[in-house]
């Protein structure tokens, strides 16, 4: 977990992706290198179709791996099997485009979702966990609520306390704020963040919202499937 | 939707389970959804109920006969498969398993079938028994006592369970005061009843002596019985007696069960030799399959609408044992809340069936219990089914 005694995060190299079958085949990336240090905001952008969500996803083990090379904290993904990716996923949070909420379970039992993957230690009072993480994100007074009844952004911020309150050493993000408007959007990225880099998390995240790029370390832009650009904005 | 939770039950089974009770969180969250799933389970079972409680109907009617009969072992005609069919016996065959010391005594028993025209076009048909008055065949004291009154000639009694009949007519018949009928051209005197009822046979029963049997079966010669009923001496077994008689009485005319193989070898011929018989084993087959598509497809669906959630659990770290474990609780509890009414609405068709055909159907614990673990075994089978797509699947290609 410790940040410092695994030097490189994530370490993708010659990674090549292809959708499909036979004749239908298409290549959607094209080996792609990136190595991502602890600490580091790294923003990912590009055209919708360029390969970023499909880096994001073989990266964070929901997708294999078909020819190149992920190490992520340590352990290959490549070829890996069933029990090392269960392992690799629960050691990252995943806030996906929609919140993928399970709606049927409060907002405190979605958060408890996130603790409870890790087993026992990790439930030692899981409540005052979960209330904290959610109060942090501002819904301390919704804690009781289902899915249904919170709004577009309400829910992104439930799905984030669950992605967050693990602590988990590195964080994918692919267009958290894809389903809300603008401005609800911006201030639930800051929110995030703001909560992630306090405590050192690695961050990989893909947004096509300008205004949060002033915030990153790094800027890789794809196109059609290969890395157009990798450019440091100041020292992680 | 908060308000609407029921909030004991989710945290006991959160104290069984040790985690969330996803699978029932689930299954309350869309009452809609709930009904619909546990309306199929129901439905499943009561088609299997159904089913067995025919079949179970046809196996009782068999052995309601000899059930009333005191006797250990049973000769037959060796081409006979039930009470009813093949050939005669010889009488002598009695008299020779009489001489030996294991068997302590014996009667010939008559079997014939008669139509009896009740009014014109309307006709019962009755399996007509004929004894030795002087024997006493029955386990029950008072059936053979009454027995001994039919040394009267033209006497006779009747079940009063017979299918259709009008007992209000018959009921207190007695030997003092008889009431007549009128049965292959002459006149009977009945003067008793017991109880067996209707099969798929015959609507019910008669018991004559047997000279009464030969006058209404003038065909018939005392000296060739359908069956020869024989009781074994005391500190004898059932099946040594049995198999020592085979030994003795020749093959190529008499077979020789004991009471419990004779029932047990007319039961398996009349359910995979008779029609009958074949088509409820048949309907009792596609009964349980049909249910379980039905089980399968409640399970399936539920999997499928759960599918994204189960995937972003997955995409948490969440293993195989972690979904199985959500799914079998869902397919207990679903085998569970589609059982109560499955059971009770079963035990009221059986009712109304039972009532309207006299066949005997009843619901018993056995029976219950076996489609209950059917049930559980069915929905968690199809449960696990269910969830091979998410384990095959990567987690990105399910959102």
């Amino acid at each position: 977990m410790n940040a410092q005694s695994c030097p490189d995060v994530l370490t993708v190299m010659g990674l090549n992706h292809w959708f499909g079958e036979g004749e239908a085949q298409k290549q959607v990336l094209h080996g792609i290198n990136l190595t991502l240090k602890p600490g580091e905001l790294v923003i990912l952008m590009g055209a919708s179709g360029s390969g970023k969500t499909t880096l994001l996803t073989l990266a964070g083990c929901l997708r294999s791996v078909q020819s190149g090379s992920i190490r992520l904290l340590g352990r290959e993904l490549a070829g890996a099997n069933e029990a090392t990716l269960v392992t690799s996923r629960r050691q990252l949070g995943f806030i996906f485009q929609a919140h993928n909420l399970h709606e049927s379970l409060t907002a405190l039992e979605n958060v408890r979702m996130g603790l409870e993957v890790h087993g026992r230690p990790a439930m030692t009072d899981w409540e005052n966990k979960a209330r904290a993480m959610l109060g942090e994100l501002g819904l301390g007074e919704r804690l009781n609520y289902l899915p249904s009844r919170l709004s577009g952004g309400q829910k992104q911020r439930v799905a984030i306390a669950r992605a967050l309150v693990a602590n988990p050493p590195l964080i994918f993000a692919d267009e958290p704020t894809a389903a809300l408007d603008k401005d609800s959007g911006l201030a639930v990225v800051q929110l995030f963040l703001q909560r992630a880099r306090s405590t050192g998390t690695t961050i990989l995240m893909v947004t096509h919202d300008n205004r949060i790029l002033d915030l990153a370390d790094r800027i890789i832009v794809m196109e059609d499937g290969r890395l157009k650009s990798d450019t440091t904005r100041h020292a992680a | 939707m908060t308000a609407s939770r029921k909030p004991v039950t989710a945290r006991v089974l959160t104290l069984l389970l040790g985690r969330l009770p996803i699978g029932w969180l689930q299954l309350t969250h869309n009452r809609t959804r709930l009904i619909a799933a546990v309306g199929g389970v129901a439905f499943a079972n009561i088609l299997v109920f159904m089913q067995l409680g025919f079949f179970g109907a046809l196996l009782e009617t068999i052995r309601m006969p000899y059930r009333l009969l005191d006797a250990d072992i049973f000769l037959t005609a060796a081409d006979a498969n039930t009470l009813t069919d093949g050939s005669y016996l010889p009488r002598q065959r009695l008299y020779e398993a009489l001489a030996r010391p294991d068997i302590e005594g014996g009667h010939a028993w008559y079997v014939g079938k008669l139509d009896w025209d009740l009014a014109p076009g309307q006709s019962i048909s009755l399996q007509v028994f004929g004894f030795d008055p002087a024997t006493r065949p029955f386990r029950s004291q008072e059936l053979n006592d009454q027995l001994t009154a039919l040394s009267v000639p033209d006497t006779a009694l009747l079940d009063m369970a017979t299918r259709t009949l009008d007992k209000s007519r018959f009921a207190n018949a007695s030997l003092k005061a008889p009431v007549s009928l009128e049965l292959a051209g002459r006149q009977l005197d009945l003067i008793g009843g017991f109880r067996i009822g209707g099969g798929f046979e015959a609507d019910g029963y008669l018991i004559v002596s047997d000279q009464t049997f030969m006058r209404l079966f003038p065909a018939r010669s005392p000296g060739a019985p359908n069956h020869i009923l024989l009781r074994k001496a005391g500190g004898t077994q059932a099946d040594q007696v049995a198999t020592d008689l085979r030994e003795v009485l020749p093959a190529e005319d008499t077979r020789v069960e004991t009471l419990a193989s004779a029932i047990a070898k007319d039961q398996s011929y009349q359910t995979t030799k008779r029609p009958v018989g074949v088509v409820f084993g048949f309907g009792v087959i596609i009964g349980m399959l049909v249910g379980i598509i039905i089980v399968y497809q409640v399970l399936s669906t539920d999997v499928a609408d759960h599918l994204k959630e189960y995937a972003t659990f997955k995409a948490m770290g969440y293993p195989r044992r972690f979904f199985l474990g959500i799914v079998f609780e869902e397919a207990v509890l679903l085998a569970l809340l589609g059982f109560v009414p499955g059971l009770l609405i079963a035990t009221g068709f059986y009712a109304v069936v039972s009532k309207a055909t006299g066949l005997p159907l009843e619901m018993n614990m056995m029976r219950a219990g076996a489609v209950l673990i059917g049930t559980i075994a069915a929905c968690a089978l199809s449960g696990a089914l269910a969830t091979r797509r998410l384990n095959a699947a990567d987690p990105a290609d399910l959102f």
